[in-house]
């Protein structure tokens, strides 16, 4: 589903973020990306996602080699993606159910098609009763179910998350993680990035261990 | 990947057809309700718009009263064929009815000799010096009108050349070079009004361009976050293209109101001295034509301004 083969990422400012990343998921499967700030976790999921481009190997994502996508490809390709954001990236002037609609506006569904399938995403992280509301007035952890509720109401294949409980205390990170491995269980391809090891220690997911652009984990885990 | 989507539940060929009306009603919506939202910015850049296309479009429609007023001159025009002096009265009366029998002459009116002295003698305030002359220096006049299909400038000259190789007349004038003046006068204002229009025309754009790129600027987060989820360029691009078809449309509109009242204005001042002329001329608005021409090309300006500022700016903003 996800495969990189020695991956190098060096942004233009010179700062070689990845060196010789190699990486394989299958679908369905769930693992947590680890590693100190500046390790390069958020650099593997944007090459993932087509935000960076690598500098060096391959990655393939759902058989298609990454390198092989033009421009005009990348919507199509973000579109198997469901991706959550540390810091939620919610459109303030809408209403929690405009904002989860969003992706299925994107992809051309029906109107009553829409309603369906966002209701059904909202009811799934808890937030039905507030589809109305506006981000702003909601928690820091209603609003990162929000962008959780707008990353899988696409039914994406495959969920990018970048630290999603950075922001929350331990029984809200808690509960965000239990909606990841829902959503695994369910059949999504599942990679988070995550410094919160007393947490996922406990969920029992492989990881991801990444040093100064490197892995240091046994490469054949995951 | 394109076996993986095919997989999934995606909307049918229909629905996606559908939906394709669908997302452009709602983009064309959703543009309308952000002007609405920001009245007075929106009202500011639809005024300056409408005054750059009304400006032209009230000049060209002076222009065309104008030449609808020249037109009206040149068909009333006449000529005036002298007699000579050795032609009497009746002589000259019985010349009058043939001339009337010409196809070229719609009309022909007779002024005698006695009738012209008596109208100098009251309009010259000479009557004195004409006294003192023992015989009246005045020849007969046969003011000729032609018909309305020789009111153009060669078969008019045709028709005083033919009249001026009667032996009867000593000298045919047809008084004409005014009115050709002015429409000559009238062509430089053409031109220059076209010029006018030309640059206010190339504002709009660059007004409209200004203004969506502003706007884009503002909206640079929910931009780089619809990419983030897979939104392709055109579905980014399409309600900045409609927001500059609604300023386009809407300073159009506004400019067909501000010419119509503008003319409005002008038409009691116009009227009095039309009257002062013992003419009923009024001043004709702008036609259903005219309204037309303005929305379409207020609507086409406002597309090209957005289109340019769109593919200048959009491309450049991507998620990092
Ligand atoms: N856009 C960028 N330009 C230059 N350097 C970057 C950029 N993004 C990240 N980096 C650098 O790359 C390294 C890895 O960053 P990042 O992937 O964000 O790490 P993490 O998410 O694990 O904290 C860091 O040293 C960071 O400073
Ligand atoms: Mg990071």
């Amino acid at each position: 589903m996800i495969q990189l083969q020695n991956v190098s990422k060096r942004y233009p400012s010179g700062q070689e973020a990845l060196s010789g990343v190699s990486l394989s998921m299958r679908p369905g499967d769930m693992a947590f990306l680890t590693g100190h700030s500046g390790a390069g976790k958020s650099t593997l999921l944007k090459l993932i996602a087509l935000i960076e481009r690598p500098s060096r190997g391959q990655i393939a994502v759902n058989g298609q080699n990454l390198a092989n996508l033009r421009r005009r490809g990348v919507p199509f390709h973000r579109r198997n993606i469901g991706i959550i954001f540390q810091d939620h990236h919610l459109l303030h002037d809408r209403t929690v159910f405009d904002n989860v609609a969003l992706p299925l506006v994107i992809a051309g569904y029906r109107p009553q098609e829409i309603g369906r399938r966002v209701r059904a995403a909202l009811d799934k992280v808890g937030l039905l009763h507030k589809e109305k509301a506006l981000p702003v007035t909601l928690s820091s952890g209603e609003q990162q179910r929000v962008g959780i509720a707008r990353a899988v109401v696409n039914r994406p294949p495959i969920l990018l998350a970048d630290e999603p409980t950075g922001n929350l205390d331990p029984d809200l990170s808690r509960e965000i993680m239990n909606l990841f491995l829902v959503f695994n269980q369910l059949g999504a391809t599942v990679l988070i990035a995550s410094h919160d090891l007393e947490l996922i220690s406990t969920l029992g997911k492989p990881m991801i261990r990444l040093h100064d652009g490197r892995r240091i984990d046994a490469t054949d885990t995951a | 990947m394109k076996q993986a989507r095919r997989n999934r539940t995606k909307p049918s060929v229909r629905s996606r057809f559908g939906a394709w009306g669908d997302n452009h009603a709602r983009a064309l919506l959703f543009s309308l309700g952000k002007l609405y939202r920001s009245p007075v910015a929106t009202l500011l850049t639809v005024t300056v718009i409408a005054i750059a296309l009304a400006l032209p479009t009230g000049l060209l429609l002076l222009l065309a009263n104008l030449e609808r007023l020249g037109g009206g001159l040149e068909s009333s025009t006449t000529i005036s064929a002298f007699t000579t002096q050795q032609v009497q009265d009746s002589a000259a009366a019985r010349l009058a009815r043939e001339i009337t029998d010409w196809p070229e002459v719609g009309a022909v009116e007779f002024r005698s000799r006695e009738q012209a002295l008596a109208e100098f003698r009251e309009r010259s305030g000479l009557g004195a010096a004409l006294d003192a002359l023992d015989e009246n220096p005045l020849p007969a006049v046969l003011l000729v009108t032609p018909t309305a299909a020789t009111a153009e400038p060669d078969a008019l000259a045709g028709l005083v050349e033919r009249l001026q190789a009667l032996p009867e007349v000593e000298f045919a004038q047809l008084d004409t070079l005014w009115v050709q003046r002015l429409f000559a006068i009238m062509n430089v204002g053409r031109r220059g009004v076209e010029v006018i229009a030309l640059l206010l025309g190339l504002a709009v754009l660059l007004v409209v361009g200004n203004t969506i790129r502003l706007d884009i600027q503002n909206r640079r987060e929910e931009i780089v976050v619809t990419k983030l989820i897979g939104a392709t360029d055109a579905f980014i691009r399409r309600p900045f293209l409609y927001g500059g078809l609604w300023y386009g449309l809407l300073g159009g509109g506004l400019a067909v109101l501000i010419v119509s009242v503008s003319l409005l204005a002008l038409q009691g001042p116009v009227s009095h001295l039309a009257g002062l002329y013992d003419s009923s001329f009024r001043l004709s608005g702008p036609g259903p034509l005219d309204v037309l021409g303005l929305l379409v090309a207020g609507t086409l300006l406002g597309l090209g301004g957005s289109w340019i500022a769109v593919g200048r700016h959009l491309r450049e903003i991507e998620p990092s």
